[in-house]
């Protein structure tokens, strides 16, 4: 048999149980733990079929950044009691569910089959046309390009999701500073790694983005460094979270999706919405994504912050 | 297979076999710092002698480079974080003796 071949079997059986762990598991934490598992796995099949930017984002946001967030939810829940699991359904809404999940399943099924076997998709079109998006990986193209409205949207998701986080803060701490005051011991080995790590984590940050227009990387992945080095920086007590309330980390925030929404208007005025002109339309990128970084890596850090805790 | 190959299948094996034994005593050794002691070796050497074998088979500088910065980089975030989980365990005495606590 084919090492290879061998390879991405157990690969694929690995992830599915994964998967069927962390969703059919009793306990709330293992669950939690096969979820963070299966993003890796994932990832790992992304690169094994080529898709590096995927693996990449997988990797950084679906098991990384996921995975704290479920972590976070898991302690708070287990601190007020809360994890045990409550009794399951009916039969009758279990065998519901059961039915409508395969036939999802089975329709998903017949329409890969059912696929022309050259199975080029759309990539012989996004290559014929990368050459006018301004960027050379196709990626980046499609993303801030071609399909520009979908990462628009995306951004957008994010922003509002931040504001609901922030919109179950009590009414006497709004405005405040999310979470505890965190201190590490002076010389200490958090405070060290909380030294030593920001500098390199910044310029893995700003290359990922810079390497996004030309190889895999890009505004996404690179926030998610970005904001893990705010973490640990928060961690370590070398840096406080911002107050909630503050206008320059509420503009931070709203700049990238502000940027991107101001050039995909002025495209309109100039033909279409979101079009960019092919001979400024790697500059426009290169500068929308770095902005948008900035944005993306805040939102995603005050999104693992939480809600207000104290007041300034 | 030259002798390239043959050291950087070497290596690979070692490495593999050192994570072995550490997930074996992650699975066996009965309280926290025990099990820490054995991931540690797994991440530190394991990878090492993984890298190390994939490094050998790499053409250009900047690759073995990045796989150098790459295992730089899990040592050092693993030394951490094995200090900061030991000293949190330091503080919940009981659950040494508990084999499958996970507070």
């Amino acid at each position: 048999m084919n090492p290879a071949l061998l390879f991405d079997v157990a690969l694929a059986a690995l992830a599915v149980v994964a998967a069927l762990s962390a969703v059919a598991g009793r306990d709330l934490f293992a669950s939690v733990a096969f979820y963070i598992v299966y993003g890796i796995l994932i990832a790992l099949a992304w690169m094994r079929l080529g898709a590096v930017d995927v693996a990449l984002a997988e990797a950084a946001i679906g098991a990384g950044l996921t995975g704290v967030l479920l972590i976070g939810a898991w302690s708070q829940l287990h601190r007020k009691g809360a994890t045990e699991t409550p009794p399951g359904p009916s039969s009758a809404a279990r065998l519901l569910a059961a039915g409508a999940s395969a036939s999802v399943a089975v329709l998903v099924a017949v329409i890969f089959v059912g696929l022309p076997a050259d199975g080029a998709g759309l990539a012989p079109a996004v290559r014929e046309n990368v050459a006018e998006s301004g960027v050379s990986n196709p990626v980046t193209a499609v993303l801030l390009n071609f399909r520009a409205y979908d990462t628009l949207m995306e951004t957008i998701v994010l922003a509002v999701a931040l504001a609901a986080v922030w919109s179950l803060t009590r009414d006497e701490l709004w405005g405040g500073i999310p979470g505890l005051r965190q201190h590490a011991r002076d010389g200490g080995v958090l405070a060290t790694f909380g030294r030593l790590l920001p500098p390199l984590g910044l310029l893995v940050g700003v290359y990922l983005v810079w390497a996004g227009s030309s190889m895999p990387g890009g505004a996404f992945q690179a926030a998610t460094v970005l904001a893990a080095v705010w973490l640990l920086l928060v961690m370590s007590g070398a840096m406080d979270e911002p107050a909630i309330g503050s206008t320059a980390i509420r503009l931070t925030i709203v700049a990238g999706p502000a940027l991107f929404l101001a050039y995909g208007t002025g495209g309109a005025f100039l033909g279409t919405f979101l079009g960019f002109p092919a001979d400024v339309a790697g500059m426009l990128i290169v500068a929308i994504e770095y902005v948008l970084t900035v944005s993306i890596a805040a939102t995603l850090a005050l999104l693992v912050a939480g809600v207000p805790r104290r007041q300034e | 297979m030259n002798v390239a190959d043959w050291l950087s299948a070497l290596s690979i094996l070692v490495g593999v076999a050192f994570f072995i034994a550490g997930t074996a005593g992650l699975l066996r050794f009965p309280d926290v710092h025990s099990r820490l002691h054995a991931l540690t070796k797994a991440d530190n050497l394991g990878l090492g002698f993984i890298s190390l074998g994939v490094a050998i088979r790499m053409a250009e500088p900047w690759s073995i480079a990045k796989i150098l910065v790459v295992w730089m980089l899990t040592v050092l975030a693993a030394a951490t974080v094995a200090q900061l989980i030991a000293r949190a365990a330091l503080g919940t005495a009981p659950e040494e003796a508990g084999a499958d606590d996970h507070r």
